[in-house]
């Protein structure tokens, strides 16, 4: 039974390394893509980091974001990058809820699942403005 | 200056910063800050949201490369995350309503005690407590293969204090940005007596996801921006992929020293900074 366990664990493991490898690469794609746009539009123009602004309100929301890069906008192109790098080691959880459940340990699913749901609060709650 | 050439800057500082972290084993975010902060006088809270970016960048990107090894104990992990998590949204929370003076003068003394910390000598203290409730409750006892492949078992002491001191850490990584690996390695080494080749692994997994948790509200409140973090992301991790692939053992005792000076003199200036009010 503890063999098996630590099999199957060790197959999860292999898949969550894939996982996050292809997470990263495409992250990276993206937003060196959208870099290399941003710099043709805006690479004449002024930094402007010292006083803190805050971005703008479509730069803040997934929903958003996804709209700006339907209309090619560089800033937002990259903050999807972004957005796909953050959610690589969310992917990584929801891959284990998955893992736990065929492994039928019950305990790590709902483990699994407070951690994901800390996550999901912290992005789509209030407080996240 | 414009913003092509601030990017190509930053882009070459990053990618020291991601050299040097995968080098020593100090994670870049804690030179990202200092770097945008004290050079290019960036906003600290800019500075916080892309240094969180390339925190989770290095933590996937590493991890990749752990888990072949199969060494990391995805269920101490995840249990420890929920520490974590709940502490990075707390101190992102925190972060938000704190004078920015604060935080800069708190990120200076996590600085120095990552600097102490990065020249003690790391101790293995494995106990053998295969009796302890909790653990077995959690199932958080394992094993793993060493270099001949004999499997090596190991138990998890002191359950509640390495979940305390996970939340400590979580709550630093929220509010600063960086991925309090020297934190998390205290908990798992000191606390919970975990060997090495674990806790090594382990906490550089829960690094990427205690810093997804905060990111979310970070990018709410706009503190993540694009033009920014661009640079910081990609110089981080291509340093980063560089440094794991030129990794030389016996170099890096001298490096951890001269990295640790280096760390020491950015925290006196940090604190100075915050002080005296001109971040």
């Amino acid at each position: 039974m503890s063999l098996k366990r630590k099999i199957h664990d060790q197959d999860m493991e292999s898949i969550m390394g894939s996982l996050l490898r292809v997470g990263v690469l495409v992250s990276a794609t993206v937003v060196l893509t959208g870099g290399i746009l941003y710099l043709f539009q805006h690479g004449a123009s002024q930094p402007h980091y010292k006083t803190f602004k805050g971005e703008p309100s479509d730069l803040k929301g997934v929903k958003q974001i996804i709209i700006g890069v339907t209309e090619f906008h560089s800033r937002a192109v990259i903050q999807f990058g972004l957005l796909i790098l953050i959610a690589t080691p969310v992917a990584r959880i929801i891959f284990s809820v998955v893992g736990f459940l065929l492994e039928r340990d019950y305990l790590y699913v709902i483990i699994a699942l407070i951690v994901l749901g800390v996550i999901g609060f912290s992005l789509f709650s209030g407080f996240a403005g | 200056m414009s913003i092509l050439v601030f990017t190509l800057i930053l882009l070459a500082g990053a990618f020291v910063a991601g050299f040097l972290g995968s080098l020593t084993g100090l994670r870049g975010g804690v030179v990202i800050i200092p770097l945008l902060t004290l050079i290019f006088h960036v906003d600290i809270r800019y500075a916080i949201g892309a240094s969180l970016i390339s925190v989770i960048a290095t933590s996937s990107g590493a991890a990749a490369a752990y888990v072949k090894e199969g060494i990391s104990n995805i269920r101490i992990g995840m249990f420890l995350e929920i520490a974590t998590t709940i502490g990075a949204v707390v101190g992102a929370i925190v972060a938000v309503y704190a004078p920015t003076q604060l935080i800069a003068v708190l990120f200076g003394i996590i600085l120095l005690i990552s600097a102490a910390l990065s020249l003690q000598k790391r101790q293995e203290k494995m106990v053998n407590m295969p009796n302890a409730k909790i653990a077995a409750l959690l199932r958080l006892n394992s094993s793993y293969p060493d270099q001949t492949g004999k499997e090596i078992k190991y138990t998890v002491a002191h359950v509640p204090g390495g979940f305390l001191m996970m939340m400590v850490a979580g709550i630093i990584s929220g509010l600063l940005g960086i991925g309090s690996g020297a934190l998390k390695v205290i908990a798992m080494d000191n606390i919970m007596k975990l060997p090495f080749k674990v806790s090594t692994t382990t906490s550089n997994f829960m690094i990427g996801v205690t810093a997804a948790a905060s990111a979310g509200v970070y990018l709410g409140r706009g503190y993540i921006d694009p033009g920014l973090s661009m640079p910081v992301v990609l110089g981080v991790l291509i340093g980063a992929f560089v440094g794991s692939k030129v990794l030389v053992k016996a170099q890096t005792k001298s490096l951890r020293i001269l990295f640790a000076v280096v760390i020491t003199f950015l925290a006196i200036q940090m604190i100075y900074n915050g002080i005296s009010g001109t971040l």
